[in-house]
């Protein structure tokens, strides 16, 4: 099989095909899902009650909800939330990555020093020092993580950036008077959009495991909305009961990460191929 | 005569290495105060402030700003930064808000149970690596290389908790070998602190251990293209000698770099792995102190994460300036 002209491996190929059973899930939830997310259909960890056609994969969870099903939901808040992390922080690094790269001078030097002093500290004790203060909501959740993960798109954009700076087609737009904004869009970003598209797949994986860790911690998304590292925390306890229960929505956390990190490599290889020795 | 110029020629190439190690020192400790005060910003300089953390749901505009002037942060934050930092300078943490103790009683016990089960599960995962990693080099290509390769691919994607909870199930539960729960108090002997965080070290061990030996893998094939191990192929030395004797003496400086840069990792799977095995220890701590709005313990608690973070990456430059010639020659 071939896509965009380049071989896809085996293993890139079982990615995508991760990538895409999980996206359906997540849009299609309701359709999917034999029962939502909320619904209370029998006993904790027993069997639902009255007359039902679908029989519970996974058995029901510690409320009596269906775990199958909120693990369908799961995928909607785990994936959507990393999904908007994700773009939040390549819109933040990219743009200044750009602008540090072509302005260069004290704009370069103040942007690289502030990342510099972000990534002093380990990101997941950075983040805790935030949510002590402002607290686990949604919209501090995903500007947090989104700014300490854009300081890695920042790196990245700004070395591609200088690299193609210093080309001479920059060099005569920006002499053709062209301004900073035409230039980082019209010159730069569709020349750098290789390496990012490869990069974007390794940031959301990172944002995926990042929040699945902090939910699962209990400082990440908070009940009632289903999401797979709270789903992990909720239902800890049972694996001491030899339950599978929480071994599901790990699972699944970790399957995708696998799967995004499969097509990345193969992205990788392929960019490094058509760059480096044919 | 000649010796004498040689002598000299040594001295006057340590002494820039010495400026450099000193150089590397200091930038160590400019990043920590960098990140002491990152860290100060982070908690009291933030819209919702200490105050209203403290008094959560019940904050009037008079309590505000009552608690304010009591917990003094009606002064300026440069001043109030300045009287911390001296405070911590000399082991003054202050009081936890939650439960009045002082921060460093507080967490003086939970860090030796965090560095007890780090240096554990270092000293099982870094020859652990090594000696895999030197086994795939051997095997180049061959089935136990490609084996290894795919399984460590798949193990830096799976998260802690998923790998703790899988060895609980099996090797706790199913067959009741060792216990779940790491519940050591301080009185728990050695011998019994072994077994009972068996488990979380054995986490541990399993998720960075995948990328130290890659890297060693990786450090020794990259030798095993110099002409050196060449000749001594031709010598007809063994495949295993050449690459334990010749290319892994050559290759331990990357490798000592990578294994400082994986056990700065493991600050962060520790945080994880001691919610997994509900574990005394210091990020179980923070966690509690997050959610609890306890500043004072967090603060300790980030200022000591960071310091090791900090300490592990500054010994991983100097190693690599040490075993790095062309480092050691700067222009």
């Amino acid at each position: 099989m071939r896509l965009f002209g380049h071989r896809v491996t085996i293993l890139a190929m079982l990615g995508m095909a991760v990538i895409i059973i999980n996206l359906v899930a997540a849009i299609g939830a309701p359709w999917i899902a034999p029962w939502d997310q909320a619904e209370i259909v029998g006993d904790a960890w027993g069997d639902p009650d009255a007359d039902h056609v679908y029989v519970p994969l996974m058995g029901l969870d510690n409320l009596g909800r269906d775990l199958f099903s909120r693990l369908i939901y799961g995928a909607r808040m785990s994936i959507g939330l990393s999904f908007i992390i994700t773009c939040l922080s390549f819109a933040i690094g990219i743009t200044t990555g750009f602008t540090a790269a072509v302005l260069k001078g004290w704009v370069d030097t103040a942007l690289s020093r502030l990342v510099d002093l972000l990534l002093s500290m380990p990101t997941l004790i950075f983040a805790f020092i935030i949510l002590s203060v402002l607290g686990t909501e949604l919209p501090v959740l995903i500007v947090t993580i989104a700014i300490l993960d854009s300081t890695k798109v920042f790196r990245l954009s700004r070395a591609l950036a200088m690299n193609l700076a210093a080309l001479e087609y920059v060099e005569v737009a920006r002499v053709r008077g062209e301004g900073l904004w035409w230039v980082i869009r019209k010159e730069i970003l569709p020349n750098a959009m290789a390496p990012l598209i490869a990069e974007f797949g390794l940031r959301f994986s990172f944002a995926f495991l990042f929040i699945a860790a902090l939910s699962f911690l209990g400082l990440g998304i908070q009940p009632p909305d289903a999401d797979w590292g709270s789903m992990v925390r909720d239902y800890r306890d049972m694996i001491n009961l030899d339950s599978t229960a929480p071994l599901y929505p790990a699972g699944a956390i970790a399957l995708l990460t696998i799967g995004v990190n499969f097509v990345v490599d193969w992205m990788l290889a392929i960019h490094s191929r058509s760059h480096g020795d044919g | 005569m000649s010796t004498l110029i040689i002598k000299h020629k040594e001295t006057a190439r340590l002494r820039p290495l010495l400026r450099l190690i000193l150089q590397r020192l200091g930038l160590g400790f400019g990043t920590l105060l960098a990140a002491s005060l990152l860290i100060f910003v982070g908690t009291e300089i933030l819209p919702g402030d200490l105050a209203s953390a403290v008094l959560q749901n019940s904050a009037t505009p008079e309590s505000l700003a009552e608690m304010r002037k009591e917990l003094g942060l009606d002064r300026p934050a440069y001043v109030r930064y300045a009287e911390w930092l001296g405070n911590v300078a000399v082991g003054d943490f202050g009081h936890s808000l939650a439960s009045h103790r002082d921060v460093v009683e507080e967490i003086t016990p939970r860090l030796k149970n965090t560095v007890f089960l780090a240096v554990y599960a270092a000293l099982l995962a870094v020859p652990l690596a090594i000696v895999l990693g030197l086994m795939a080099a051997i095997w180049q290509g061959g089935i136990y290389d490609r084996l290894v390769n795919f399984v460590t691919l798949l193990t830096i994607s799976v998260p802690e908790y998923l790998v703790g909870y899988i060895l609980i199930k099996y090797l706790s539960v199913r067959y009741a070998w060792f216990p779940s729960l790491a519940n050591v108090t301080p009185d728990t002997p050695f011998g019994d602190r072994l077994v009972l965080t068996f488990l979380p070290v054995l986490t541990l061990t399993l998720v960075v251990v995948a990328h130290m030996m890659r890297m060693t893998r990786a450090s020794v094939l990259n030798i095993m293209a110099s002409p050196y191990i060449e000749m001594a192929f031709l010598k007809g030395l063994p495949k295993w000698q050449v690459v334990v004797r010749h290319a892994f003496p050559n290759a331990l400086a990357p490798i000592i770099n990578v294994i400082a840069l994986n056990l700065a990792y493991l600050i962060v799977g520790v945080v994880v792995v001691e919610a997994v095995f509900v574990y005394p220890g210091l990020g179980q701590l923070m966690v509690d102190a997050v959610s609890k709005h306890d500043v004072p313990v967090v603060q300790a608690a980030g200022l000591i994460f960071a310091a090791a973070f900090i300490l592990l990456n500054m010994t991983a430059d100097i190693l690599a300036i040490v075993s790095n010639p062309r480092l050691r020659h700067p222009r």
